[in-house]
């Protein structure tokens, strides 16, 4: 068993070897994840010693303290939450360390190529198709609301294998080669004026049937792993107090006397106790993680996340009067970092618009809730036995 | 930022709880609980035995070295979401909490040990509806005998002691013999309020009232949010459990999705709570950050606490309209807890004060 004083001397033993200071960023990357101190939990030889989860914090706070560099988390957030779990569960051998390493210390950039124009929250039902022809699958089709698709070189990507079974049954998943030359990215512009997301048009794209993840038909069931793990990233940030879309709004109301009436005091008191409560929820949520007892309170993260910074945002707007009429910058742009919280406050009420979009609806989230953690009865299927190829669409 | 406080249970403390459980399912079921509210003895004193004698909780945030449990706040909070889940008629909160604590304040060993033992019900002479460092009613001080009348005072009914402001500024100890305690119609009726009138009577003095009922009401407000958490958690289970089983249109009711989506929205309002209610409780046990703990726990737990109970009432319908279901004890204990030791707005105003969001 990997215990804290194991790491500690682990971590020690790779900032002697590889002082941060002389060392290449990519390099000492790369020496860290070999050494298996980039995610601990992660097995032997793909950057991890089957340490408990929880002791990560250790080496980061020791590699933290010594100046060393880190692996621009939110850069390759896709990557990281995503695409990498995937691929531990279901990849092979050679799949895991074809992929993993690059995938860690950023030198290769993931994206998802999961939704489309006609399949969003019933995700299942997408049409894009992949054929299987020799040792390839060829695959054509268009998704939608893309982050990263522009810079990424690989993509988690789902298809439909099979038309003629009921949709769940007929899906599979696979790796797809970003620089192919059937893969076309666009950016889709958003209602901040920017486009953080694309769509990406696949034109005979050719994928090897050594890139598929999981079995032919089991892509369903593989997509399930990549998406718990999005709710979980989505809504399992650790904050301060204050540290979310509440901040800058307490900020103004400090520090601007003159904006304030009673009836923004009122309401920007109950939104300041209902982030703090649903701080303290994803603390308590976190502190069962590391318990190992996983509660169901992940799933409601996001729906609270959402609701609150939809409305703190909109009151920020309020609050600020004649500058909420003003807007900082339409210019079309394709920022490489989301940041919902990032400049001025009509764009915070824009972007947040998405909170209760992305990740899954807040009304696909509620069903959830309901059916798996209070165990209520799913809805009616009208579409469980039928094949996919005779959906309404 | 202060170390992360500690939002689970502990082993011990879900022993605790499933002891409570225990007692309270043989002693506290719906039906009997209904029928008591009726009786002349609105309180289960017999229950109140088990709890403070038979399981020692009664003194729980008091000492070892003055007759107490010696434990904190967090096992207190464990004690009041099972009294909370069971609409439990005893004085638990008034006697084994805000009562003690006031008497911890002022470092009374004779009453602590009475209290802490179970053998005398002591209860502070402050309305329930005061919130914690708010001003509060004393009665007169006349030749060394007490003299006035105090409203809305829970549990005084079975109080054995009253802990009672006046108007020198002291807190007076007065036994319930020397006053004339009369119960007042309540809203909740399973936490009934009386009226206290002192007409001469002696009182011993305890200390400066000012700081012990602030101490008191702060701990009241706290680990009432753990009460609520139990009002709100029974409810909903109730609720969830009843639309499995009710069918309307060849289908259970919980199946619709407007149904599923409130008790989605409810069951996520409760998990919050349970955080909120939790720190508040570690908040007192550890003493850091408390009083924002405290108000930000009241701040929430109030409109769960009665979403969850008005939810549950429109849910069952017709039966849950009915004076024989027990879903209108939940919803009049959480309006009721709503209003005591200080409404959600009185809580965001100490709130506002606490984080600098200053009124305009």
């Amino acid at each position: 068993m990997t215990d804290a004083a194991e790491l500690r001397r682990r971590t020690q033993e790779l900032l002697a070897a590889h002082p941060p200071a002389g060392t290449d960023r990519l390099d000492f990357l790369k020496a860290r994840f070999d050494a298996g101190l980039a995610w601990v939990h992660y097995p032997e030889g793909l950057g991890g010693l089957g340490a408990p989860r929880s002791l990560q914090a250790v080496v980061d706070a020791e590699l933290e303290a010594a100046g060393a560099p880190d692996n621009d988390p939110r850069r390759i957030g896709i990557g990281l939450g995503m695409a990498a779990p995937t691929i531990l569960k279901y990849g092979t051998e050679e799949q895991k360390q074809r992929y993993l390493r690059p995938l860690w210390v950023g030198e290769e950039v993931w994206c998802q190529l999961f939704s489309e124009p006609g399949a969003g929250s019933d995700l299942a039902a997408l049409s894009t198709r992949a054929v299987r022809e020799g040792d390839d699958w060829v695959v054509n089709g268009q998704k939608v609301w893309t982050s990263s698709a522009h810079l990424a070189r690989w993509a988690i990507l789902i298809a439909r294998t099979d038309p003629d079974v009921p949709k769940h049954a007929g899906i599979t998943y696979f790796i797809c080669d970003m620089t192919d030359p059937g893969v076309e990215v666009r950016p889709l512009r958003q209602i901040t004026g920017e486009a953080e997301f694309n769509e990406v048009f696949l034109t005979d794209v050719r994928i090897p049937d050594s890139r598929r993840l999981g079995e032919v038909g089991d892509g369903w069931r593989v997509a399930q792993t990549t998406l718990n793990n999005e709710r979980v990233a989505i809504g399992g940030m650790r904050l301060p107090r204050e540290g979310g879309m509440i901040g800058p709004v307490s900020k103004a109301w400090r520090e601007r006397p003159e904006l304030r009436t009673h009836d923004l005091h009122q309401r920007l008191l109950k939104l300041w106790v209902e982030s703090e409560v649903s701080r303290l929820t994803a603390e308590r949520l976190r502190q069962q993680l590391v318990a190992g007892q996983p509660g169901p309170e992940g799933a409601g993260m996001k729906l609270a996340f959402a609701r609150l910074n939809q409305e703190i945002s909109g009151l920020e707007v309020e609050l600020l009067g004649e500058e909420g009429l003003l807007y900082d910058d339409w210019t079309m742009r394709r920022p490489e970092l989301v940041d919902f919280t990032g400049r001025e406050a009509g764009y915070r009420y824009l972007r947040s618009k998405g909170n209760s979009i992305e990740g899954g609806t807040s009304e696909v989230l509620l069903n959830i809730v309901a059916e798996r953690v209070l165990g209520l009865p799913a809805e009616p299927r009208t579409d469980k036995d039928v094949a996919w190829k005779d959906l309404a669409r | 930022m202060r170390k992360a406080p500690d939002l689970l249970y502990s082993e011990e403390e879900e022993a605790l709880r499933a002891a409570v459980r225990d007692l309270l399912a043989d002693h506290c079921d719906a039906p009997g609980v209904i029928a008591r509210t009726e009786s002349d003895a609105p309180h289960d004193l017999a229950a109140w035995k088990a709890l403070a004698d038979g399981m020692g909780l009664a003194g729980l945030l008091v000492p070892e070295a003055q007759g107490g449990q010696g434990a904190t706040h967090r096992e207190v909070a464990v004690v009041l979401e099972e009294l909370g889940r069971a609409v439990a008629p005893v004085p638990y909160l008034a006697g084994a909490v805000v009562a003690t604590e006031a008497l911890l304040e002022c470092g009374d060993e004779e009453l602590l040990g009475r209290l802490a033992s179970g053998r005398a019900i002591g209860v502070l002479a402050v309305g329930l509806h005061r919130a914690p460092g708010t001003a509060f009613p004393a009665v007169r001080l006349e030749s060394a005998a007490l003299h006035g009348e105090l409203t809305g005072i829970a549990d005084a009914a079975v109080a054995d002691v009253l802990l009672v402001p006046a108007e020198d500024g002291g807190l007076y100890a007065v036994e319930a013999d020397d006053a004339t305690v009369t119960p007042q119609v309540s809203l909740d009726l399973t936490r009934p309020l009386a009226t206290v009138t002192l007409d001469g009577a002696r009182g011993r003095r305890l200390g400066d009232a000012q700081p012990a009922v602030r101490r008191a009401l702060r701990a009241g407000a706290g680990l009432l949010a753990s009460e609520q958490l139990g009002v709100a958690e029974w409810t909903l289970t109730q609720t969830v459990r009843y639309l499995k089983e009710r069918k309307q249109f060849n289908r259970p009711v919980g199946g619709f999705q407007a149904l599923k989506h409130r008790l989605a929205q409810l069951w996520l309002e409760v998990a919050s709570l349970r955080a909120a209610a939790r720190n508040a409780a570690d908040a007192l046990a550890t003493g850091e950050d408390t009083d924002l703990a405290v108000a930000v726990a009241q701040a929430y737990a109030s409109p769960v606490a009665v979403h969850a109970a008005e939810e549950a009432l429109q849910l069952h319908a017709g039966i849950g309209m009915t004076w024989e279901h027990p879903v209108h004890l939940y919803l009049k204990r959480a309006k009721a807890d709503s209003i005591a030791y200080g409404t959600a707005g009185a809580h965001r105003g100490a709130v506002a004060e606490l984080v600098d969001l200053r009124a305009p």
